[in-house]
């Protein structure tokens, strides 16, 4: 005698990304706080030391945000015209930031006046930046030139005019203290040693850099510009290590995460990759309004900040880790009750009596295994079922279809009811893997309730939908017939030319045979 | 000279037809089964023995009331034999005449049985007559004496039934009900209205008797029992209605009290009837397939169950499962071919609806059943059910390729399933399915077979109606989370003048695929999926093809619907040989070239066994059976078989099944039925029958344990004669416990009859005898000895007065020289 068997839930392979550790990792932050700046936000830099707040560059002004607060906390406005790119020294204490009106302004974080400015570029300044021995700043300018400055008496060092065209992008290095590197809209990124009067290297990116940034080690570079991301090897004389070009517009900006294991871009195009860098595979990316413009992370990757060409600035907090305290005080049974009776070894000569393993059966599977055709259909409508595993739901109808007692099960019910059912049908009727049984369904319901008609109003707006949504899929299914007969026209023409081969392969399921037409 | 014949096996064959009868102390089931009648065990559900001689269908068997070891059967061939079921010995022969359709015994009527003939004269009429078996010395006697008992009365067995203690005989037959009182000799008719109302039908499908009552149950075709009573009166008799079934009730039987009725039918639910009154009811369900027998063992402690697709359930009194018996199960309709395991070398084909029976024909057992739909099966006629179509393995069987379908025609439900086999669950485990994998029926389907060149060769090709072919292969998943390694996907699609595809197969060696589209066969070569020719012999679409093997692999054979076999060369492309035959069956020897066909012409199938090399035909067997052949299958043999006959030689190394469209399994076989069919065991009769008591269990136990002990000590095993063979204690075990002394005056003839006596010592007693027997001087021993004796001399007395066979003092004293004889010179030899 055979148990019950259950009804088979067709599953369905799960399209679309999968659930990585990456995923669960970049998934957990809140939903984004949005700041409304004057202007395209177009640098953003975290201070290295705590509370880790963050300059936003935007017009004419730098604001100066908290960790939580969603107002500035201090903002210098001081520019005559644009600034550009505020930057924090190392030890979070001076904040330098170039200009529109050719000067560089330094300035102390708790201050409000420049301490310095620095005059020397003939075109606006949007890199600044400072070496890794704190004393001296970078810069680089519209005027093609790359200069060196002495911040004690506020003079240039030196002049790099290698550049052949704009300098927009430049990064310190961090293991020596006079080295630095430029990127220009020449396409080329240039490192320079400040105690050379060249440049130590040029690395040919092939685009307009946007943006570079140094690993940590110093022993690689990336350079973002056009749609690509470019990795080199520095220590190999400039090498390419690998070309990514996963944007579908400019890329604009990067950022390493706070252990250097993972790599962020954010584009034009509305998106944030996050790249591994052992891989250099992306391994998840994150969606924005509109184009990206800047891009920070604050350290321990607690918050990701987003600044757009529309003045927006999005803010991600992390979530806090879920403490896990409440679930375990949750009182187990004891350990006695697991072990009871499970310890004892039956001798050679004992009798051994089991106990029945009871099989559990879902409320609709007992309920069809006593032939109760409508309350198994009741019991799979509940919109729990129906929301979120559709599949159930059509695999009961499929039974009872095949049991014969589909229209039985159907016939008999009430408006609230019945609407429920049209919902259901009219929205997932369209779905492929659902399609056969819906339509079959569907037929029915109108069978069977074709005498009603017109005396509820609530179930003829299910009915049009229905037919809306019927309409709009023929339609469809039409357009792509008309797609399949000018690609089979277009596979027609190729296959003249190889005489030899009669079939295409085909993948997953769908299939196409071509030219089969051969005289023999 | 041993002829080989076609061997009709019948339990694949014939549904046991009669009523299923119990042996009263539930050890043992008989059972009608085509021309035999067969012995089962209850307990181990082996059969014990077959008991061959009728010489056409047996339709009935009865025991003898006046001796539970004796057994009646009546068959078509017109004879009653008397059995002894115990020894499988036919005692007496009974010739009848006419045609005999059922058979039923009355304890009341001494020398006579009551069986069903057809009326002389008329089709369709039948008359129940009762036999006087006439007494005499010789096995063979002629019984002509035949007085008519009724008139009209239904051909089945279960339209006939005895009331209580025989007073009365109850007929149906369509919408008749006939009842004749034997003492009375009156007979009276009772008549249900024909007229079908509300889906209602009044015909009449079974009828039984209450065992103590005067009450008559009877079956409907509508689902409903009635139960009759007060039936003596033309007029005022009464019934009620009990009604659950939704279709026929196939049969229904009274429990031994007559308390509770039993009920099956086409639902598959055996249905328990406990009081009409209060219409309380059990259920056992899903019990497999159609119920069309029921019948209760005499002590009521056992029912069972006879299904349609033969097989026998045995049910508890409580209504719980017990155990089934069954051989090959007959399905509804053998879609799948006849397959081999080339794992178990065991026969694959449709089972229980939606599963896959492997059957042994070596031990007659399904081994296991595997379900490939695995959906519940809905046991109600008209409705559209999926089921099995189409079957192949791989070459070492470690593959398994369904395909599954429901029964409608237009737009069939079509499932592709890939299952591996896994070893440490040993079974096949689902590893792919596909949806629609064709968009019409799929025609064919096999494995490329290649041993040498492992799984990674493996490719899947299914041909379908809708005018393609595809080959599927394994690909590994990426993936490292998926719980399997690979998968199966489609690799290529290829068609033909979009001509429907019917037959595919691979040649040996794997590199050429053969698909046959209607009329024409192309073959395609297997690495690039090229056409390489095309072959075809118009008029007439091709039924089968296959490829010749080992020396004749060039060769590749076809079929035709116009009744041509066709043999083509692959390396001149040309017609090597044609040959004018209507073969329904094509099937190559997978060990040798061989290949066998049979043909059917004018209600007869013929087979015909040839090389492809030669036209001519090594062996034709002419007019093999009646029945149309529709599969056949070569099973490999475990070791050649030798065979003297020169004609028989391809028989060598595999054996040839054939299934015909009766569902009757039959095998070519070069040795007479005897030998095949030797009764498994006579031991186990012996064995089983001595009665299972709690007692004989605790009995059992220590014997084991003392046979153990006896072992462990390196001593040839003495056998405790005592608890077995002494007379007190089986005197104590087999007497009724009602006619026994009391318990105080048999304790001590117990106690005493369990004293160890000198040969049988308790374990340390016997550890130290060991030693000290071969020092102890025999005098010694002797005197022990002496008193030993009188101590059984003495328990003996109070026996009941039986003398057992006891050795005398200087047989023992012999005995004992011969055992300290030295005996080493002989292991010299």
């Amino acid at each position: 005698m055979a148990a019950y068997k259950p009804v088979v839930v067709q599953a369905c392979p799960k399209l679309g990304e999968k659930i990585t550790q990456d995923t669960l990792y970049w998934r957990g932050y809140k939903t984004p706080v949005q700041i409304k700046e004057f202007g395209a936000v177009n640098k953003i830099d975290f201070s290295p030391v705590p509370p880790y707040n963050y300059a936003v560059t935007a017009s004419s002004r730098i604001h100066i945000y908290g960790r939580y607060s969603q107002e500035p906390i201090k903002t210098f406005s001081r520019f005559r015209d644009a600034a550009y790119c505020a930057t924090y020294r190392d030890d979070g204490r001076l904040l330098a930031a170039g200009s529109e009106d050719c000067s560089i302004c330094l300035f102390d974080v708790s201050g409000k006046a420049p301490l310095r400015q620095f005059k020397g570029h003939t075109k606006p300044v949007h890199l600044v930046g400072f070496l890794s021995d704190k004393y001296r700043i970078f810069s680089g300018g519209d005027d093609y030139s790359s200069n060196l400055w002495d911040i004690p008496s506020a003079k240039e060092i030196i002049s790099y005019t290698e550049h052949t065209d704009y300098v927009r992008c430049g990064c310190p290095s961090k293991v020596n203290a006079d080295v630095f590197i430029t990127g220009s809209y020449d396409h080329t990124v240039k490192l320079f040693d400040a105690r050379i009067k060249s440049s130590v290297m040029t690395i040919e990116h092939g685009h307009p850099v946007e943006s570079v940034l140094l690993f940590p080690s110093g022993g690689l570079l990336v350079s973002a510009g056009g749609r690509y991301v470019k990795v080199w090897d520095i220590l190999k004389g400039g090498q390419l290590l690998v070309s990514l070009k996963n944007h579908h517009k400019t890329v604009t900006c990067l950022c390493l995460n706070s252990s250097g294991q993972r790599l962020l871009s954010g584009s034009l195009d509305r998106h944030v990759k996050i790249y591994s860098t052992t891989s250099y595979k992306v391994v998840h990316s994150f969606n924005y309004a509109t184009s990206i413009l800047s891009l920070a992370l604050s350290p321990e990757d607690e918050t990701i900040v987003v600044g757009m060409t529309n003045g927006v600035l999005n803010v991600k907090h992390r979530k806090p880790e879920e403490k896990n305290e409440n679930s375990q005080k949750k009182r187990q049974p004891a350990y006695r009750t697991y072990v009871k009776g499970r310890t004892f070894m039956p001798k050679q000569e004992d009798f051994c009596v089991r106990k029945p393993v009871k099989r559990v059966l879902r409320k609709y599977d007992k309920l069809l295994r006593s032939f109760e055709s409508s309350k198994a259909l009741d019991a799979v409508l509940e919109p729990p079922i129906m929301l979120h595993t559709p599949e159930v739901t059509v695999a009961v109808m499929q039974e009872l279809h095949r049991r014969g007692t589909l229209r039985s099960a159907l016939a008999g019910r009430d408006e609230k009811q019945v609407n429920l059912l049209l919902t259901f049908v009219a929205r997932r009727v369209i779905e492929p893997r659902f399609t056969p049984v819906l339509v079959t369904v569907a037929d029915m319901i109108t069978d069977i309730y074709q005498p009603v008609v017109g005396q509820s109003a609530i179930v003829d707006k299910q009915f049009l939908k229905l037919q809306e949504a019927i309409g709009k899929e023929i339609d469809y299914q039409e357009e792509l017939l008309e797609v399949l007969g000018m690609m089979d026209t277009l596979f027609a023409t190729f296959t003249k030319k190889r005489d030899t081969c009669l079939e295409e392969k085909k993948s997953n399921g769908v299939t196409k045979i071509i030219g089969t037409s051969r005289n023999y | 000279r041993r002829c080989p014949r076609g061997l009709r096996l019948p339990r694949g064959a014939r549904a046991p037809s009669a009523r299923v009868t119990a042996f009263p102390r539930c050890r043992y089931l008989l059972c009608a089964s085509g021309d035999f009648v067969k012995v089962y065990s209850v307990s181990t559900e082996e059969t014990v023995r077959v008991m061959g001689g009728h010489a056409d269908l047996v339709t009935g068997i009865q025991l003898n009331p006046h001796n539970h070891m004796q057994l009646y059967s009546s068959s078509l061939d017109g004879t009653i034999k008397l059995w002894d079921f115990m020894d499988g010995i036919p005692m007496k022969t009974f010739t009848v005449g006419p045609k005999l359709l059922a058979l039923y015994t009355l304890a009341s009527a001494e020398d006579s049985v009551f069986v069903v003939i057809p009326k002389k004269g008329e089709r369709d009429t039948f008359q129940l007559v009762s036999v006087k078996l006439t007494k005499g010395a010789g096995q063979d006697l002629e019984s002509k004496e035949l007085s008519v008992v009724l008139d009209g009365v239904g051909p089945s067995v279960k339209h006939i039934a005895f009331g209580r203690e025989g007073a009365y005989v109850v007929s149906v037959k369509h919408v008749n009900l006939q009842v004749y009182f034997f003492k009375r000799k009156l007979l009276n008719r009772f008549c249900l209205s024909t007229v079908k109302t509300k889906g209602g039908d009044n015909r009449f499908s079974c009828v039984v008797c209450h065992p103590t009552e005067d009450c008559i149950a009877t079956g409907h075709a509508d689902g409903k029992i009635r139960l009759w009573r007060n039936f003596h009166h033309r007029k005022e008799y009464t019934y009620s209605t009990l009604h659950w079934h939704h279709d026929i009730v196939m049969d229904l039987v009274f429990s031994v009290e007559g308390t509770r009725l039993l009920s099956g039918g086409v639902e598959s639910v055996l249905v328990q009837w406990h009081n009409e009154s209060s219409c309380q009811k059990d259920f056992l369900p899903r019990l497999g397939s159609p119920i069309e027998c029921i019948s209760m063992s005499s002590d009521g402690s056992l029912c069972c169950t006879l299904h349609t697709d033969n097989r026998i359930t045995i049910i508890n009194s409580n209504l719980r499962f017990s155990r089934s018996i069954q051989g090959l199960i007959k399905s509804r309709d053998v879609k799948t071919g006849l397959v081999v395991d080339p794992r178990t070398k065991a026969l694959v084909l449709n089972g229980e609806p939606g599963h896959l029976q492997f059957y042994s024909f070596q031990s007659d057992q399904q081994l296991f059943s595997l379900d490939i739909v695995q959906r519940q099966f809905i046991h109600q006629a008209d409705l559209k059910q999926s089921d099995l179509v189409k079957v192949a393995f791989s070459a070492r069987g470690a593959w398994l390729a369904t395909v599954e379908e429901s029964e409608e025609v237009t737009d069939p439900e079509l499932q592709l399933k890939l299952w591996f086999y896994r070893e440490e669950a040993q079974s096949f485990e689902l590893n792919t399915r596909i949806s629609t994998p064709h968009d019409n029926h799929i025609t064919d389907m096999c494995f490329r077979d290649m041993d040498e060149l492992g799984d990674d060769s493996l490719i899947l090709v299914t041909t379908g109606r809708d005018c393609v072919f595809k080959v599927w292969v394994m690909v590994e998943d990426t993936d490292p989370e998926a719980h399997q390694s690979v998968s199966w996907s489609c690799d290529f699609v290829g068609s033909y003048h979009n001509y429907q595809a019917t037959n595919c197969c691979f040649s040996e060696d794997g590199s050429l695929l053969a698909v046959s589209f209607e009329e024409t066969v192309t073959v395609w070569d297997s690495l690039t999926w090229d056409l390489k020719c095309t072959f075809c012999h118009p008029p007439g679409n091709i039924r089968k093809i296959c490829f010749g093997r080992l020396t004749c692999s060039k060769y590749l054979i076809g079929a035709t619907d116009y009744g041509f076999l066709c043999c083509w060369n692959l390396l001149t492309c040309a017609l090597e040989w044609s040959a004018h035959l209507n073969i329904v069956v094509l099937q190559p020897d997978p060990l040798s070239e061989h290949i066998a066909a049979v043909s059917w012409l004018s209600k007869e199938s013929s087979l015909f066994v040839f090389k492809p090399n030669e036209p001519r035909p090594i062996y034709i067997q002419r007019n093999l059976c009646k029945e149309k052949i529709l599969l056949a299958a070569f099973v490999p043999r475990d070791e050649p078989e030798i065979i003297n006959s020169e004609k028989y030689l391809w028989l060598r190394k595999s054996q040839l099944f054939f299934l015909t469209d009766t569902q009757e399994l039959m095998t070519l076989s070069t040795k007479p039925l005897e030998e095949r069919l030797t009764p498994s065991s006579k031991q186990l009769a012996v064995e089983e029958s001595l009665p299972v008591t709690p007692f004989s269990l605790l009995l059992g136990k220590h014997r084991r344990q003392q046979a153990q002990e006896d072992i462990d000590l390196g001593k040839p095993v003495v056998h405790n004669k005592q608890e077995q063979a002494s007379p007190a204690v089986k005197e104590l075990l087999h007497t009724p416990a009602h006619v026994l002394p009391s318990a105080s005056f048999l304790c001590t003839i117990f106690i005493n009859s369990l004293l160890i006596t000198k040969e049988n010592k308790s374990a340390e007693e016997v550890a130290d005898e060991v030693e000290m027997e071969s020092e102890k001087a025999e005098d010694d021993s002797d005197e022990e000895d002496v008193t030993a004796m009188e101590q059984e001399d003495t328990s003996h007395m109070e026996l009941l007065g039986e003398m057992t066979c006891k050795l005398s003092k200087s047989q023992e004293k012999e005995l004992r020289k011969i055992r300290k004889m030295d005996y080493s010179w002989i292991s010299a030899f």
